[in-house]
């Protein structure tokens, strides 16, 4: 995929764009930030407390685009065993976890004040917390193994076969009755949000993705790199053995 | 594409093929376990056991409450049929007429007993003075006659 599967390439490309997107995250979630919590008007329901979906709404679409990216990845590398693939992979899972998190803690504290629960078993609600557990179950999965390759193959096959949850959580809302509210930006139709609001909301959700970008593309990088540390060590013991 | 990875591919998107119609196969068949509650007009067709715990959803019956010191006694309408719900408690701030409301509590004789009420709240977001303007200009559409538009 335009050479990035080469090692070598993808450190030159993540040196190169990386700064940008770091850039373009300060200034994205800055200006998002400002709009959503002084610049923006109070809803005529639910008051200040609508604030909280400015980091609650763009996480949760982290957390599902995270799996998605970390899926993919995972396609590719059992498929085409590029090793970058999987260092993508395993690179997105802790990113995703903690995306998720946000969005279950946030949701929580929106949920006391408006359902007057913190939680309910709802469709929603709870494949979003098995999302969670799937993040969590890939990064023990892949940590398991004394040989790495045998756990990234495992942990591979989990991250493909969980990503079946994510259309799961994305559509709970219209199959089945629940407490959630259904998708108010991705609906037919115009966005039922006021463009006052639509407007942090989605400087937000841009400025999370070129977040998790930067991450991923830092903690691939480092990836790359431990493993050619490590190969160098290797090399060293058998050449002195 | 060599012949070892396009049967790795095959296999890959066989495997996923199974999967999703499994998964399908099961989301289907837990359906009635999977929705958080039940209508009015599913109440009226189900048979439900007077000590089943289970919870309504729908909206609350404009002009239908009614205080009694602690207790309050509400109307929970799909539109097409409502219940009689009683509870005793505190609501929650989102709690009005013609607002969603999900009801936690057993159905007997007619009358659901609540003993947890949710309010639900809809995908509609706009500030105070948008919302004054619609209902002003006429165009404001209530949560209750636009669930009859959507046949929801």
């Amino acid at each position: 995929m335009f050479g990035l599967q080469n090692p070598t390439k993808f450190l030159k490309f993540a040196k190169l764009v990386g700064p940008w997107f770091a850039l373009a995250t300060v200034l994205l979630i800055g200006s998002g930030l400002w709009i959503g919590l002084f610049a923006s008007p109070a809803d005529y329901q639910q008051g200040e407390t609508v604030r909280i979906m400015y980091v609650h709404v763009p996480s949760a679409w982290m957390g599902m685009f995270a799996y998605t990216v970390m899926a993919v990845a995972s396609a590719i590398a059992l498929v085409w065993k590029h090793p970058v693939a999987d260092h993508v992979a395993k690179g997105s899972a802790p990113l995703g976890a903690g995306f998720t998190l946000i969005c279950l803690v946030t949701g929580a504290l929106w949920g006391k004040p408006m359902w007057g629960a913190w939680w309910v078993w709802d469709a929603r609600l709870t494949s979003m917390l098995i999302l969670f557990f799937l993040y969590l179950g890939y990064m023990a999965l892949s940590g398991a193994f004394d040989n790495a390759e045998r756990g990234a193959k495992a942990s591979a096959i989990l991250a493909v076969v969980g990503w079946v949850n994510v259309p799961i959580i994305k559509f709970s809302v219209d199959w089945w009755n629940t407490l959630h509210q259904p998708a108010s930006v991705t609906k037919a139709g115009m966005p039922s949000i006021d463009p006052a609001m639509l407007i942090p909301l989605l400087l937000m959700g841009v400025g999370f993705t070129t977040f998790y970008a930067t991450l991923l593309l830092w903690r691939v990088r480092s990836e790359i790199l431990q493993t050619r540390i490590r190969n160098i060590r290797l090399a060293q013991i058998h050449g002195e053995g | 594409m060599t012949p070892r990875k396009k049967r790795r591919l095959m296999l890959l998107l066989v495997g996923l093929l199974f999967l999703g119609g499994g998964a399908a196969l099961v989301l289907t068949a837990f359906q009635d376990n999977i929705v958080f509650f039940y209508s009015p007009t599913d109440l009226a067709t189900k048979q439900v056991r007077a000590d089943q715990r289970l919870r309504i959803g729908g909206l609350v019956e404009e002009g239908s409450v009614v205080k009694e010191g602690k207790t309050v006694r509400f109307k929970v309408t799909d539109t097409a049929k409502s219940t009689d719900v009683v509870f005793t408690g505190l609501l929650p701030d989102l709690f009005r007429e013609g607002q969603g409301v999900v009801a936690e509590g057993h159905y007997a004789n007619g009358v659901f007993t609540a003993t947890d009420v949710l309010a639900k709240h809809d995908e509609k977001y706009m500030p105070p003075e948008v919302a004054d303007a619609l209902k002003k200009s006429g165009q404001w559409r209530d949560p209750a006659t636009q669930g009859k538009e959507t046949g929801k």
